[in-house]
């Protein structure tokens, strides 16, 4: 388990992280929210024993991180922000110091290196030094060192920042299929990476909390929530959809008969919807129930932090 | 303990992966010979020993050994991988020890390069070789002094070249300490005792009684003690500007 209480994090002017509190239990993904400069890489860096905090502390597995850091650092696996490496070293080489680092010597070493290697798929560059490589196989070679001794807590900035469509596919596949018995924290702020790999979302913003629940929670706060989306061939009677039961508005799409209807919170207008499109004999070429839109909440819940 | 070692052994290769250890050597063979032969003039001496060639050293070294020392924390600083460093299970005495003797023994391995020295004394004549040794260890603590303050300022400066412009002003300082361009500006006010503290920190007093073959154990203790200072001064400097 992860238990960071009261964590806070000043600098000469400006408070990066305030009182920040929550628990990570073990097969968790979660993950960490927050707009640019909101305090998730601070946060990290404290977790990670890089920074020290201001106030406040956090402990892993049981191991507090001030107190305890080596302890600490041996049970996480962290990607820092960027996924620095000795560029001038080859894959081989850096992974091996890695192992060395984390205590493997011999066949076992070279066991760890091979296994990591194998997972984020390093095979054919194992030989090029690492400045040489492009960025998505940089951001593997971080992974792998970051994986390499099977830690208990991953911690991972920003994984799939600056990745093509296809590499963020394979680490999010990767992170998942790891996930399993281990505590994984990812910081994004990219919205559709939560849905799909993380089992809780944290939201910051200011380097406060403001929102710990699911994805799925958090997009039935959207006022998107069992929206429904129609586009029609012909015009459609908007008085008629505005006066259903349950229906908290109407908006306008971009083309041509094309209205969303929002429900009001908690509830269900789909089969009302539906029963009207029948009723009218409308024309219907796409009909969409929405979950909710996630950028929508997340603009919600850190616009006025943030500010 | 076991970690140190294979942060020494990353550094020190790292050197390698570079050109920059090849320069260095070849530039510091060069130097010492033409230091040596020329302005020391070896042969017209007609004395065998080497007094000549490491008299050069604390000015050879002001510019050679801050040029080792500039990337040990810069470049960890400018590219960001101190963060994966600092967050290795680590100690921070093993990381700053470690990059230092890697340095170090770089050092080590050019100044035992300049061998063909002692077989080129000992074919002229019978020069006394353990006096030779003594001034071999002198030269290569020197040297490690100025890699601890250069150790010490390139953690304080992420540029490169500024961490090698404050080491050589550094050094420089305390080559000269013993030197009336210091002294004189402390006659006026300090008292004695200050005065000779002053003084007594200069390299050139303490390097000329080691490389005459006179082992003092307080010279000694005092390269050591200013080694262990400076790479404690690293340390501290490390953590308060690593995440700058």
């Amino acid at each position: 388990m992860i238990e960071i209480s009261h964590l806070s994090k000043r600098f000469a002017q400006h408070t990066a992280v305030d009182n920040l509190s929550f628990r990570v239990q073990q097969g968790e993904v979660l993950g960490f929210l927050g707009p640019n400069g909101a305090g998730k890489s601070t946060t990290m860096k404290m977790l990670t024993g890089f920074l020290a905090p201001t106030s406040g502390t956090a402990s892993i597995l049981g191991f507090d991180i001030q107190t305890q850091t080596l302890q600490a650092q041996r049970q996480i696996g962290y990607l820092p922000e960027g996924a620095p490496c000795y560029g001038d070293m080859t894959v081989r080489g850096f992974l091996a110091f890695i192992a060395e680092v984390r205590g493997f010597r011999g066949a076992e070493k070279k066991e760890r290196v091979s296994k990591a290697v194998a997972l984020v798929e390093l095979e054919n560059v194992l030989e090029q030094s690492i400045e040489t490589l492009s960025k998505g196989f940089k951001r593997r070679v971080g992974l792998a060192q970051a994986i390499l001794h099977d830690p208990k807590v991953l911690i991972l900035d920003e994984p799939t920042d600056g990745l093509d469509p296809n590499q963020k596919h394979q680490v999010r596949q990767l992170i998942q299929s790891l996930a399993k018995d281990k505590i994984v924290i990812i910081s994004t702020h990219i919205l559709e990476e939560v849905t799909a790999v993380c089992t809780r979302a944290v939201v910051i913003a200011g380097g406060r909390l403001v929102a710990d629940s699911t994805p799925f929670e958090l997009e039935s706060r959207s006022r998107y929530h069992q929206a429904v989306t129609l586009v029609a061939e012909d015009a459609l009677d908007v008085a008629a959809l505005a006066e259903l039961p349950g229906v908290a508005g109407i908006e306008e799409n971009g083309i041509a008969n094309s209205l969303t209807v929002l429900a009001k919170p908690g509830e269900v207008i789909f089969p009302q919807v539906n029963d009207l499109i029948r009723e009218r004999g409308w024309k219907i070429k796409e009909l969409d129930v929405e979950r909710g839109r996630l950028d929508e909440v997340f603009r919600t819940l850190t616009r006025g932090e943030a500010a | 303990m076991k970690q140190l070692l294979v942060v020494f052994k990353r550094e020190l290769a790292s050197y390698f992966a570079t050109p920059l250890a090849y320069v260095f050597i070849v530039i510091f063979l060069v130097l010492s010979g033409v230091f040596t032969f020329y302005l020391g003039g070896f042969y017209e001496r007609g004395q065998a020993d080497l007094s000549p060639f490491f008299n050069f050293h604390p000015w050879l070294y002001l510019f050679l050994v801050p040029a080792i020392a500039m990337r040990l924390w810069a470049e960890e600083r400018k590219s960001g991988s101190i963060e994966l460093l600092m967050t290795l299970p680590i100690t921070r005495f093993e990381a700053v020890t470690g990059k230092f003797l890697a340095a170090w023994a770089f050092a080590g391995i050019a100044l035992m390069l300049t061998f063909p020295m002692v077989i080129t004394v000992n074919y002229l004549g019978e020069p006394d070789n353990g006096a030779i040794l003594t001034a071999y260890i002198g030269s290569w603590l020197l040297a490690g002094s100025y890699l601890a303050i250069g150790s010490c300022m390139s953690a304080l400066a992420k540029n490169q070249v500024i961490a090698f412009i404050l080491a050589v002003s550094v050094c420089f300082l305390f080559i000269v300490s013993g030197f009336p361009l210091v002294l004189d500006a402390f006659n006026a006010w300090a008292p004695q005792w200050l005065l000779d503290a002053v003084s007594s920190l200069s390299f050139l007093i303490r390097f000329d009684a080691i490389s005459k073959g006179v082992i003092d154990l307080r010279d000694l203790l005092y390269f050591v003690t200013l080694i262990a200072a400076w790479l404690a001064a690293t340390a501290v400097v490390v953590d308060l500007k690593k995440a700058d």
